[in-house]
């Protein structure tokens, strides 16, 4: 019996998992083969080969721009994080502040919490009375906020891991906090503060509410919007536009995975991503 | 490596250092969800007499809300939109494939955790393109496929629709998830198992579940909190056609975006809110009672 039903089984696993890769193949033919297809439809079908459809980006006027602006916001986004996360983190790893352990959770549960969807009214309103609205600085500053009970948590992970000797010898040269901190702490965490850059701006680079709600105006809005109005306004959408500019707008997400995954693993990955 | 002891930093550095960051969050992140609250118990409009000068209206919001037939029906298309996609579908399906693939190397698993993983690491306006693509009625390639020329999967079934795209979309956290966990089944336990004639079934069930209770938990309440929240299928149906596929997320930006009824959007949110929050307790509870600090 059994070399029967270890047969079957050995069957059974391989039309599942040749399922398993239909499925999660079939929708993305059309981001590998429309982008270079001379005439894109709808279909996804084998390409006759060109590259003109991105040379059609830069007929369009949003195109390049929203991606400038998307690297405008991401990139902002993940400078301020990066520097107020590491100024925390090194505060609370180094300091006796008594229910720091309790802040640091109460944080963490409050960005999984107070999510785009459930904070989408006072976050279009906070934004309006701050004169934020149209500004990437709204964008900015509303998407750091969420990020950065994460990124003070993981960056403390990597300041209590360094020994703090040198900081010691530094403090007894006469150095001050601040100059112990850029000159000796940062080099030290140095791969930690690019992982959480990484993982900010990939953050960043495909948040669609946000900046959706918080930007009315179409010349400050990033990919993740240009992208949805392109398909959504009225008339015939343009498929060259929009296959090449799918495909441009997702590079850069997959090559910061693979940045991050391959630094840090999936425990990171799993535990972050929203 | 030894654990750097605190106490290198004095107090009044410190504090400068941590205010940045916890003025930030506080304005940003804690006044925003105190500030739902408020705005929920009001009839704060974005236009109109109410806008400029809103009144407290108490509870009024959250009965209205109940008693309205939309509100209900969103409700009722949210609970099936977690319970499908996330518990049945991205659950189930992550762990048929990690089981599936826990015992093989090379390059057929490489490409399979590559295809789910990049479903999962898309723009959300990419997915949701490449799925209106996928279904549309004319040339959709799945209307090819399968010979159903005209047949319009997102006006006619637009919550099925929604439900497949979601478990398409986020089914790799739970394969990687329960990928990770399975690591932890000795497989000698199993062996035992097979030898003494149980079946597969048998050997999830008594073997395999004991010991990834932990990740099963984790699991749930991660993919519903993160499903509850997902603003995605607003970029495929965007709630139509007549609010068929309205979940929670979309329902709220119809009425106080587009609708602009900012205090009755916001009663909803804090409904949202506090969801969120009793998921997320369970979350961290179980981190504790596991022992693990870490957020992952």
């Amino acid at each position: 019996m059994t070399p029967v039903r270890h047969m079957l089984g050995t069957i059974g696993r391989a039309a599942f998992l040749a399922l398993v890769l239909g499925f999660f193949a079939l929708p993305l033919l059309w981001l590998a083969s429309a982008p270079f297809d001379a005439h894109p439809s709808i279909t996804a079908s084998v390409p006759e080969f060109t590259l003109a459809n991105f040379r059609a980006l830069l007929d369009n006027p949003y195109a390049l721009g929203s991606l400038r602006n998307s690297l405008i916001q991401a990139c902002g986004s993940a400078a301020l994080v990066v520097t107020l996360a590491a100024l925390a983190a090194y505060a609370l790893s180094r300091a006796r502040v008594p229910g720091r352990d309790a802040l640091l959770y109460v944080l963490l549960l409050l960005s999984s919490v107070v999510t785009g969807t459930a904070a989408m009214v006072p976050l279009f309103e906070l934004a309006t009375r701050l004169n934020l609205i149209d500004t990437h600085l709204g964008v900015v500053l509303t998407l750091s906020g969420g990020l950065l009970p994460a990124a003070i948590f993981i960056l403390k992970d990597f300041m209590d891991a360094t020994p703090t000797s040198y900081e010691e010898s530094a403090r007894v040269f006469g150095a001050s906090p601040g100059q112990v901190l850029r000159h000796v702490v940062i080099p030290l965490v140095r791969p930690g503060l690019a992982t959480i850059a990484v993982w900010a701006v990939a953050g960043v680079w495909g948040s669609f509410l946000q900046p959706f709600i918080l930007l009315r105006d179409p010349d400050k809005a990033p990919g993740a919007v240009i992208l949805y109005t392109l398909y959504t306004e009225g008339g015939a959408p343009r498929l060259d536009v929009i296959s090449a500019f799918s495909l441009l707008y997702s590079l850069p997400v997959v090559v910061m995975y693979v940045f991050v995954s391959r630094r840090y693993g999936f425990r990171f990955h799993g535990g972050i991503k929203r | 490596m030894a654990r750097a002891e605190s106490g290198t930093l004095g107090r009044r550095p410190a504090v400068g250092f941590v205010l940045p960051a916890l003025v930030l969050i506080g304005v940003f992140l804690v006044f925003p969800a105190l500030w739902t609250v408020y705005l929920g118990l009001t009839d704060y409009r974005l236009t109109g007499l109410a806008a400029a000068d809103p009144q407290v209206v108490g509870a009024a919001n959250y009965a209205e809300a109940l008693g309205d037939e939309r509100f209900r029906t969103s409700l009722w298309l949210t609970v099936q939109f977690v319970l499908g996609s996330a518990v049945l579908g991205q659950a189930v399906l992550g762990f048929a494939i990690a089981w599936a693939l826990r015992d093989r190397r090379g390059p057929l698993k490489s490409l399979t955790e590559g295809l789910v993983l990049l479903a999962w690491i898309l723009p959300s306006s990419v997915v949701a393109f490449l799925w209106i693509a996928l279904l549309d009625r004319d040339g959709g390639t799945l209307n090819a496929i399968l010979h159903t020329p005209g047949f319009a999967w997102l006006l006619d079934h637009p919550m099925a629709s929604i439900i497949v795209f979601n478990v398409w979309r986020g089914t790799a956290f739970s394969m990687m998830l329960y990928g990770a966990a399975l690591e932890n089944v000795p497989p000698s336990h199993l062996e035992t198992a097979r030898l003494a004639g149980a079946s597969t079934l048998q050997q999830l069930r008594d073997v395999v579940l004991p010991h990834i209770k932990g990740h099963v938990l984790t699991n749930l309440l991660l993919i519903t909190l993160w499903t509850f929240n997902d603003f995605t299928a607003f970029q495929l149906t965007a709630g139509g056609p007549e609010g068929r596929s309205e979940i929670l997320p979309v329902y709220i930006y119809n009425v106080a975006m587009s609708g602009g009824r900012l205090g009755f959007g916001a009663a909803v949110s804090f409904l949202v809110l506090v969801v969120n929050l009793v998921l997320a307790f369970g979350y961290l509870r179980l981190l504790r009672s596991r022992g693990e600090v870490r957020p992952s």
